[in-house]
């Protein structure tokens, strides 16, 4: 929504990008992305869970319900913390971190499936079905389902599989299958594709937790619905604690869950600057990473939605590489397309060698250990605070933390345990 | 005329039903298609799916899945599909050919320039498993100022209004998938396929062909018995992965399979 200059709408923020707040259209499109490309079989499943959401969302009941699961068994609200001494050292912008690494389960992941968790109770269909990279969504779900008592089956790649040990184990714990999937590229396009599978075979009797923004509509829609209680709570603790909005929000974007629930709250605040940060793997030279939109991937389809989509020329999906399995996805959020191609978020990349340097960085100097996805946003903010100003703020969002990834860091230190 | 709708109109006066066979394009080997091709209508095809490859094809089981790995690992491209459907013509000018797969590689050569080639190629009619009607709103019309058929899937879960709108929007054939699964899953049950497609009768002259859980002559011909057209992938595109080692013996294998399938629906 455009205001006028003099400002009589005082209630409206100024903002170029009120547009972007009615996304999706009644069909799921945001612009030419999203959509629901799905086979047959799927549609009607997707129409019913479409008209479940929207007939729950504005419900106060539902609302309180999810508002009390946040608060009483995630522990929200994260803090807003002032990574003072790093940003001291880097010498430029003071960097805040939203603290998402301190949700139970340890990532913002929880935010989500808490949300689907309720919407999969409301359907009364008794089994849910996940699909993830780093386990982190995997653990979220078995955990949601280990407190309603629902049967979940967890879809990984093999590869994912054997870079997440832990993380495999403790869904296991919680009561969860963990079903490798050996197709394709072994890592989480796999494990989705297998996830729909399932879903098309037992769609009477299966809810389906998306992990990300991505997926047919209406997944991309609740998902970020469900996760912009971070950025509402950053804006919200910007105001207090630094005493105004930040300059610049900085998230790691695969599929883009976390960025898209730090960013939506902000998205008609133009003074502030927005980053998402996709994994660079070897660097986007190479061809080796998992960056669609920074390094400017085709358009295509893929589960479900119309993105930014890396493939050959032949529309065969690209093999990705990241350092960190939660962000070794080949498309992204239908949305993020549409806020790259009107200019609202800049989207850039970090690569593996970055990432690393700055995974260590935070742990030595603030004694908070990333994980690695959430390390490409830290990368990237310290890049950004040093061209700002001490009196300049960014806000990043620590979307989870580094206990999983501790095995990988150590193998690449040659340490075995 | 759409050479589909010719077929079915040849078909109905002789009170036969299509037997369809799919195989995924390129597997084992690009060069072995267009021969497969041949020797499927030898055994009594009467329209041709022509699997186009794909990296992640969310909606087939194991056995599709591997042939997909296959013809990748030979390098086949929709593009070469094409050529493969023009050398076919060069032959066989009658049997109806169409391209079964995903969205992707078709929004990557762009739908115009696709359904040009398409046309050009002899294709017939063109099913993008994960396109339904709702999204194609623009690809839809290429094909059909080409008179290439958009065929639709109507599936057990599609409500009647989606039906009516699925066949509103469909050419050539309805494809009914018999069960909730990915192809190749399971035996279809005939009883309850027939009782879907009585109410899809009401609402279109298409067509009503039946896939997903054929795998031999019995099935096949209890199928024939309530619908216009059998589909049959799995059952053929598990002799192609039989026999990968000895690729000569593909086509007599797969003439087998499909002419039981005839005899059992013809008797």
């Amino acid at each position: 929504m455009t205001v006028s200059a003099t400002g009589t709408h005082d209630s409206a923020p100024d903002t170029r990008f009120g547009e972007l707040t009615r996304m999706p259209d009644a069909r799921g499109h945001y612009g030419p992305y999203g959509g629901r490309f799905v086979s047959e079989t799927l549609s009607y499943a997707l129409e019913d869970l479409e008209q479940t959401y929207l007939s729950l969302r504005d419900d106060p009941a539902f609302q309180a319900e999810f508002d009390r699961d946040l608060a009483h068994y995630v522990g929200r609200p994260s803090p807003l913390y002032h990574a003072e001494r790093w940003s001291r050292t880097l010498g430029g912008a003071q960097i805040w971190l939203k603290r998402e690494d301190l949700n139970h389960t340890g990532a913002h992941k929880v935010n989500n499936t808490i949300g689907q968790a309720l919407l999969a109770k409301k359907t009364g269909k008794p089994r849910v079905i996940a699909e993830t990279g780093a386990g982190q969504h995997g653990v979220a779900t078995a955990t949601v389902a280990a407190r309603l008592g629902l049967e979940c089956d967890v879809y990984m790649g093999a590869e994912d599989v054997q870079r997440q040990k832990l993380n495999v184990y403790r869904m296991r714990l919680l009561g969860a299958r963990v079903i490798p999937v050996e197709s394709g590229t072994r890592t989480l396009k796999d494990a989705m594709n297998e996830a729909l599978r399932d879903w098309v075979t037992n769609v009477d009797n299966t809810f389906y937790i998306i992990g990300t923004v991505a997926g047919p509509h209406p997944y991309p829609q609740l998902v970020r619905d469900f996760n912009a209680v971070v950025g509402r709570e950053a804006r919200q603790q910007s105001l207090e604690q630094i005493g105004r909005l930040p300059d610049a929000l900085v998230a790691c974007v695969g599929g883009g869950s976390n960025a898209i629930g730090l960013f939506y709250p902000f998205i008609e605040d133009d003074a502030v600057a927005m980053y998402g940060v996709e994994a660079g793997g070897d660097g986007i030279e190479t061809g080796r990473h998992a960056a669609p939109l920074a390094s400017n991937a085709p358009r295509g389809v893929l589960h479900g939605n119309r993105t930014y989509l890396m493939s050959d020329e032949a529309g065969q999906v690209s093999d990705t590489h990241s350092i960190s399995a939660g962000l070794d996805y080949p498309g992204v959020g239908p949305e993020h397309s549409l806020w790259k191609d009107v200019g609202r978020v800049k989207y850039v990349a970090a690569n593996d060698k970055e990432v690393l340097e700055a995974f260590r960085e935070l742990t030595q100097m603030e004694g908070i250990m990333p994980a690695l996805e959430s390390a490409h946003a830290l990368a990237h903010a310290k890049v950004l605070a040093t061209t700002m100003q001490p009196d300049q703020h960014i806000v990043v969002n620590l979307s989870g933390r580094g206990d999983k990834d501790i095995m990988t860091v150590a193998k690449i230190d040659g340490i075995e345990f | 005329m759409n050479r589909i709708d010719q077929r079915f109109s040849e078909l109905k006066q002789q009170g036969r039903k299509a037997l369809i066979p799919y195989i995924t394009a390129g597997d084992p080997a690009p060069h072995y298609t267009v021969g497969f091709m041949h020797a499927l209508v030898e055994a009594g095809a009467d329209i041709i799916e022509l699997g186009v490859p794909f990296s992640d094809p969310m909606a087939d089981g194991p056995v599709i899945q591997k042939a997909c790995e296959r013809a990748l690992k030979q390098g086949t491209r929709l593009v070469d599909l094409l050529d493969m459907v023009a050398e076919f013509r060069q032959a066989d000018t009658k049997t109806p050919v169409v391209l079964m797969g995903y969205l992707n590689p078709i929004e990557r050569i762009g739908y115009e320039v696709f359904a040009d080639k398409a046309a050009t190629a002899g294709v017939d009619g063109v099913l993008v498993v994960d396109m339904p009607p709702e999204e194609a709103d623009e690809f839809g019309p290429l094909l059909k100022v080409r008179n290439l058929a958009a065929i639709f899937l109507v599936a057990p879960t599609t409500s009647p209004a989606r039906a009516a709108t699925i066949c509103a929007h469909g050419e050539g054939y309805l494809y009914y998938v018999s069960l909730k699964g990915v192809t190749g899953a399971a035996t279809l049950n005939a009883a309850e396929v027939a009782q879907r497609l009585e109410p899809l009768r009401e609402m279109t002259d298409l067509p009503l062909c039946v896939g997903f859980g054929i795998r031999d002559g019995v099935s096949a011909a209890e199928v024939a018995k309530v619908a216009d057209g059998v589909i049959v992938g799995s059952a053929l595109v598990n002799r192609i992965a039989e026999n990968t080692e000895t690729p000569e013996i593909i086509a007599g294998q797969l003439k087998s399979v499909l002419a039981e399938m005839r005899t059992a629906m013809d008797a």
